[in-house]
């Protein structure tokens, strides 16, 4: 993947010092405070991962640890688009690999990637617990369920317009 | 708030509750005393919400603004269980049961039933709630519910998820009412123990023994906290008691920290589960306001707080030591035991780690007693069980029911049985670290000694049924690929271990598989059951060994005749098109994306096998099923 660089703006990296101000105190702070993190940027670039480090008078090493052990936190930037399609045993014996096969089809890249115009990113995931609606794919928060191969094209026509 | 304050509260809005419990014609005399001539509550778990439950509610607002409809209240409440009909509704006081709700439908039950004298839409209903004859079942005599005996779930799906007031009309916090005013600490213990209650996470742990040991471990500082890290793909009973009743949680575990000594708990949470951990907040908000958590608990004297700490998606934060240092905010990797976590847990401080369920099950023993808690289940095994059905079965969702209950009457009289008329062939409890129950035990006690003695494992309560479509060697390398993932990679048996068992499952789907494969497979999975630090990598080979010994042929198949009998694994398949099926319509050819497949319009195709990727592109657009695959 190419090194797509990082830009963050003063307004983010104020939310990112109120939330580490919250939780300066707190023995277990590294973990919410990454969370937060990779909500205000989308991801946890090394500059952000370096500013939590110093602010937290944790080593960038353990930081780094952590944001790499935990397949929630991502190094790389996401696209505009998030595709997560769930992997987990129920769906998983509905077909659910096929899924992903055809969304991959679809946009040209594998699962982990994103597209090279920044627009869609697939990710696997593991149970979002929905199924009733086995198998499902999740865009954006929103659950599309109960899917054959043939609705996918459908579905992402849908976010390739805007 | 003070004991009596709590009292009155639960009394003043006891029968809003009840209206929902009991029989059609007394529900219809109390629905009289609610203020409410009916209620209609909506699922807003995530399984149904997932099915935009949260607009069939907008939709009611909005006809009941339009119908001028005032004396109808709107409860959003967890999840009912039978998440295969979602969005589910429920209208009281007739429990008339309305499934597969789109915001149209809602509009027309507001319309017809909901107006004043109007009537159930029958058209509606799920259809196993009308009789033949035309009339209505309520749905508690349904055979999903029938055959359920609801504790922990008990008030999921009866009471609004985000309102303190009916959670305590429903009987939250009673118990700890009870706790604090009028039992001791060792009283508390020698109840949970006399119950029998076992950990409702994976390993059956006497629940009422953890807490003693953590009473009786020296320290300055204790700490309770709840596993809700449920990361057993296709189990999700945690997360419902969490949307459904989160106060259960909260007060069962303030019980246990009167009763160890603790003031402060911590509540694990994958985040996967965002409606679960919002309704936690609200819930731990509101009980902090009505002094239900916090300082001088209902006037008691005694101080407890909980915190929410939020996972980031590793499977190995389910197991305890793990857990407990993802709190810390460290790397989630588990530790040797002992020192065990009673003694030496959270910031090295003794600490009680319960998984939820178990803790949904604690008031409940403490109200009714452990006379009541130990007539259910079996001689080991006391109580009820949820299961998360789900895979190749009619009704999938959450069923309790008392521990022994036949898988049979879970599968079929409950779950409604295998979809297409196809048959039972296994079912996988115990996800990652269980095994699977072939057919011939379809009859077997659901307990927890049961399940160990034929090779798998109760764990969290997930029961993924398979149907003869299903490859018993795909299962196992599906499971393998999941703890090969997860292995946190700490100690050697599990990293290489896991890695080597999927290399050979792989070798042996894709056609290469060696008669000596089996042999490679036992040995390894002995040396990990053996060697490794902590439960995953322990029971990593669980799934392979249990497909194994029950489904041996399958895998004989595979390295013997290379050939996949389920017509799963696609390096030993073939794509076919049958000729006297394909009308030449040439979509296939279209859509094939190795330019595969030819043949002239309007006569049959033909696939070469040569250039054939299998991908199945050509078996998803054929409209007249002509394309097989063997």
């Amino acid at each position: 993947m190419s090194q797509i660089l990082f830009e963050g703006t003063p307004e983010q990296m104020n939310e990112l010092m109120a939330c580490i101000n919250a939780n300066r105190g707190d023995k277990g702070a590294l973990m919410p405070v990454l969370h937060e993190a990779q909500n205000i940027y989308g991801y946890l670039p090394a500059e952000v991962q370096t500013v939590i480090a110093e602010e937290l008078n944790i080593p960038l090493a353990e930081v780094y640890g952590v944001a790499t052990f935990y397949s929630q936190f991502s190094l790389n930037p996401k696209g505009k688009h998030k595709i997560s399609i769930c992997l987990g045993t129920a769906c998983y014996v509905k077909g659910s690999d096929k899924i992903l096969e055809a969304v991959e089809h679809e946009l040209r890249i594998s699962c982990g990637e994103c597209t090279p115009d920044k627009k869609f990113s697939i990710d696997s995931c593991r149970c979002v617990g929905a199924c009733g609606l086995a198998p499902v794919m999740i865009i954006d928060g929103e659950v599309y369920g109960k899917l054959s191969q043939k609705d996918v094209k459908g579905i992402l026509d849908k976010y390739m317009q805007d | 708030m003070t004991v009596k304050e709590l009292k009155k509260l639960a009394a003043e809005k006891a029968d809003l509750i009840n209206v929902r419990k009991i029989v059609r014609e007394q529900a219809e005399k109390l629905a009289k005393n609610t203020g409410y001539r009916k209620q209609v509550l909506v699922c807003g778990g995530t399984g149904c919400t997932s099915s935009h439950s949260l607009q069939v509610i907008e939709q009611l607002e909005k006809s009941f603004k339009e119908l001028k409809i005032n004396d109808v209240l709107i409860v959003k409440t967890g999840c009912f269980g039978l998440c295969a009909l979602g969005p589910i509704m429920i209208v009281y006081p007739e429990g008339a049961f309305y499934s597969q709700m789109t915001p149209e439908h809602a509009k027309t039950v507001a319309e017809k039933h909901l107006v004043k004298g109007g009537e159930v839409v029958k058209e509606l209903l799920y259809k196993e709630t009308v009789h033949a004859d035309g009339s209505v079942i309520p749905f508690a005599e349904i055979p999903f519910y029938k055959h359920q005996m609801r504790i922990a779930l008990r008030n999921c799906g009866v009471i609004a998820a985000e309102s303190i007031e009916e959670a305590i009309a429903a009987g939250d916090y009673a118990a700890l009412a009870k706790v604090l005013f009028e039992m001791t600490p060792d009283e508390v213990i020698a109840e949970i123990k006399a119950s029998g209650l076992r950990g409702r996470g994976g390993a059956g742990f006497p629940t009422g023994l953890k807490w003693q040991f953590t009473k009786e471990a020296a320290g300055d500082k204790k700490y309770v906290c709840c596993n809700a890290d449920e990361g057993d793909p296709g189990a999700f009973m945690d997360r419902s008691v969490l949307e459904g009743d989160p106060h259960c949680v909260l007060e069962a575990m303030a019980i246990a920290g009167y009763t160890v000594g603790a003031q402060e708990g911590y509540i694990y949470v994958r985040a996967e589960y965002p409606i679960a951990v919002e309704r936690l907040n609200i819930a731990i908000e509101q009980a902090r306001k009505h002094g239900l958590l916090g300082k001088n608990i209902l006037g008691s004297g005694f101080d407890f707080d909980i915190h929410v700490r939020l996972g980031a998606g590793a499977f190995v934060c389910g197991e305890e030591t793990a857990l407990m240092a993802s709190i810390e905010g460290h790397r989630g990797e588990p530790r040797p035991r002992p020192p065990f976590s009673a003694q030496c847990g959270v910031y090295k401080k003794p600490t009680v780690l319960n998984n939820v369920e178990t803790w949904a099950n604690v008031a409940p023993i403490l109200l009714n007693g452990s006379k009541w808690f130990s007539s259910i289940g079996t001689e080991k095994s006391k109580g009820t069980k949820v299961f998360a059905v789900g895979g190749k079965i009619n009704n999938v969702g959450l069923v309790e029911v008392p521990m022994g209950t036949p898988l049979k009457t879970i599968v079929y009289d409950i779950g409604g049985g295998i979809p297409n008329n196809k048959q039972f062939k296994a079912a996988q409890t115990g996800g990652p670290s269980g095994g699977c129950i072939p057919a011939k035990f379809i009859d077997i006690a659901m307990d927890f000694d049961n399940l160990v003695a034929i090779g798998s494992m109760m764990g969290s309560g997930g029961l993924i049924v398979m149907d003869e479509d299903t490859c018993m060697v795909d299962i196992a390398k599906f499971y393998l690929e999941f703890t090969a993932d997860e292995s946190c990679g700490k100690c050697t048996p599990c990293r290489i271990g896991t890695k080597r068992l999927l290399e050979i499952l792989n070798k042996i789907t894709e056609g290469n598989g060696e008669p000596e494969d089996l042999e490679k497979i036992k040995e390894i999975a002995e040396h990990m059951k053996s060697s490794s630090l902590c439960a995953l990598g322990q029971s990593a080979p669980n799934p392979i060994i249990s497909t194994m010994e029950h489904f041996g042929d399958e895998y004989r198949a595979h390295i013997y005749e290379k050939k996949c009998p389920a017509g799963v694994c696609k390096s030993l398949l073939n794509y076919y098109i049958e000729p006297d099926k394909c009308r030449g319509c040439t979509l296939c050819a279209r859509n094939c994306p190795a330019n595969a497949i030819s043949g002239a319009v309007k006569s049959a195709h033909e696939i070469d096998l040569k250039k054939c990727i299998k991908c199945g592109q050509c078996i998803a657009h054929c409209k007249f099923n002509a394309i097989i695959k063997k």
